[in-house]
């Protein structure tokens, strides 16, 4: 017990004195979860509004290939780029195994998934709506498709802060991409679970407050969104 | 306020030879999506000139055939033409409609009349400001437009309609749940469209309404053309028992036969 509690003690010191080697490994984790859901949304959006849109053989199947995709376990997602980014692997020769890049490059790929199944959701519940009066209006599949994503945006916004949740929460794939090295790949959730198993407790609970303190942003930030969207009637 | 075309229409129709060109046309339409045929063989010719109005019981199919007059459903059978031609893509375009329940984009309300102009590729805030301001909206044009009330949102769906200007302007039952000022604000932008050359076809269960704007009627009773009559001839002295029970309040509601 007075272990535990001299860690917290110490933990909270380590956030509140904004300790440099805290700051570099939250600076990384935001780094690298913002950038893989710039490249999710990036990949996943047009996918999303084009199934929600499209109407083309083997829709449904697409649908329940995204929706079981968004349960892709990060290990497995960690394991498989390792695999392909490995010096044996078909893209070695890239030199980016245990980088941050290749840490981008896992959560995008767990996250992709994610953002274009909710997106597809999103986009397709807005279209319904619309569907008729568009075809009577005779707009255009391109401005249809900008006029739904821009009149979604505030979901659209909550499907991204979803995918960013899941990445920065993330330990499985970015353990095996990125090897938790000091000053180089080190992130929250990696620190965490090995800083944790060598006895730093102090640290490993400091990025832990870190992180939830993340998470409730993430959600308040959620619910902020859906209370603007509300109040001026675009949700 | 009836203009003199109007007038003129229901003077000359039926008791000259020949009725005003037909603008619109339906041969042997059908609309049967499952065993049921819901619009079941309807020849129609409506007249070039003139606000059509099209009455009928609940569930008559009058929202259906105005839906297949634009292009909106594919026919099971049969054709729909307009000046002479079959509906096309282009025919549509020329077309607009205000549904019955309206669908207003998440936006303010004059970024959903920007929309449709920049649709067809010319938005300046003039001509915004210029529609809104002609449907009495000038002063909410700031408003998200779906916080406005049922009145104000039927007005901002009958202007973003017209604008763009449509040679033909479909209106389903659009004041069906307003009051009386609003009712009377929304007929009078109808009357100016008509007046500026616009073609209307307008469904309304208000029978009131539509002894004021109708030039002729086109009465539905289950899927199919019980008459279709010039509005003097249909009101004083209707052609169809249906129409008469209809007018007479007798018409009883057509049961789903599925
Ligand atoms: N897509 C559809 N599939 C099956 N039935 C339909 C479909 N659309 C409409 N119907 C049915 O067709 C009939 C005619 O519908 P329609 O909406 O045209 O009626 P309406 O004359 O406009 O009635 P109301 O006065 O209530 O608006 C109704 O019985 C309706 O339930
Ligand atoms: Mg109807």
């Amino acid at each position: 017990m007075q272990d535990f509690s001299e860690a917290f003690g110490l933990a909270f010191r380590l956030v509140l004195s904004a300790d440099p080697d805290l700051l570099e490994i939250i600076a990384l984790s935001l780094k690298v979860s913002l950038s893989a859901v710039a490249i999710a949304c990036l990949v996943g959006l047009p996918i999303g509004t084009a199934v929600a849109m499209g109407r083309f053989r083997g829709r449904t199947a697409v649908i329940i290939l995204l929706n079981a995709l968004m349960g892709l376990p990060p290990v497995v997602v960690g394991l498989l780029i390792y695999l392909l980014l490995s010096n044996a692997g078909p893209l070695g020769w890239m030199r980016l195994l245990y980088t941050p890049t290749a840490m981008i490059i896992a959560q995008a790929v767990l996250i992709a998934p994610i953002v274009a199944a909710l997106s597809r959701e999103v986009v397709e519940q807005l279209s319904t709506e619309y569907a008729e009066q568009f075809r009577s209006l005779s707009v255009p599949p391109g401005s249809a498709a900008t006029a739904l994503l821009w009149d979604a945006r505030y979901s659209l916004l909550t499907v991204a802060l979803a995918g960013f949740g899941r990445a920065i929460a993330e330990v499985g794939a970015v353990i095996i991409v990125g090897g938790n090295i000091d000053h180089l790949t080190r992130v929250m959730t990696t620190a965490i679970a090995l800083e944790t198993s060598k006895g730093d407790l102090a640290l490993a609970l400091g990025l832990g407050i870190v992180l939830i303190t993340i998470a409730l942003s993430v959600n308040a930030a959620v619910m902020a969104l859906r209370l603007t969207a509300t109040r001026y009637a675009y949700a | 306020m009836p203009d003199a075309s109007a007038i003129a229409d229901r003077r000359s129709w039926p008791e000259a030879a020949d009725p005003p060109a037909p603008l619109g046309e339906t041969r042997g339409l059908v609309y049967r999506p499952s065993d049921t045929a819901l619009i079941d063989g309807i020849d129609l010719k409506i007249p070039g000139r003139g606000r059509t109005v099209v009455m009928g019981p609940n569930g008559a199919g009058k929202s259906l055939l105005l839906r297949l007059l634009h292009g909106l459903l594919i026919p099971t059978a049969g054709q729909v033409l307009w000046g002479g031609r079959p509906l096309d893509d282009g025919l549509r375009r020329q077309q607009a409609m205000v549904f019955q329940r309206p669908v207003l984009l998440r936006r303010s309300v004059a970024a959903n009349i920007r929309f449709v102009l920049n649709l067809r590729g010319r938005a300046e805030s003039a001509q915004v400001s210029e529609i809104l301001d002609e449907v009495g909206l000038g002063e909410l044009a700031h408003r998200p437009a779906r916080l406005l009330s049922g009145g104000e949102q039927q007005r901002l769906t009958l202007a973003r309609a017209l604008a763009t200007n449509p040679q033909e302007l479909f209106l389903d039952e659009p004041t069906a749940s307003l009051d009386p000022a609003s009712t009377a604000a929304i007929e009078a932008i109808v009357n100016r469209a008509h007046a500026r050359g616009t073609k209307i076809i307008f469904v309304t269960h208000d029978l009131g309404q539509a002894r004021r704007l109708a030039d002729d009627v086109i009465f539905l009773n289950a899927g199919r053309l019980a008459e279709h009559s010039p509005a003097h001839s249909f009101f004083d002295n209707p052609a169809s028992q249906a129409a008469r029970d209809y007018l007479e309040g007798r018409l009883v509601i057509r049961k789903p036969s599925r």
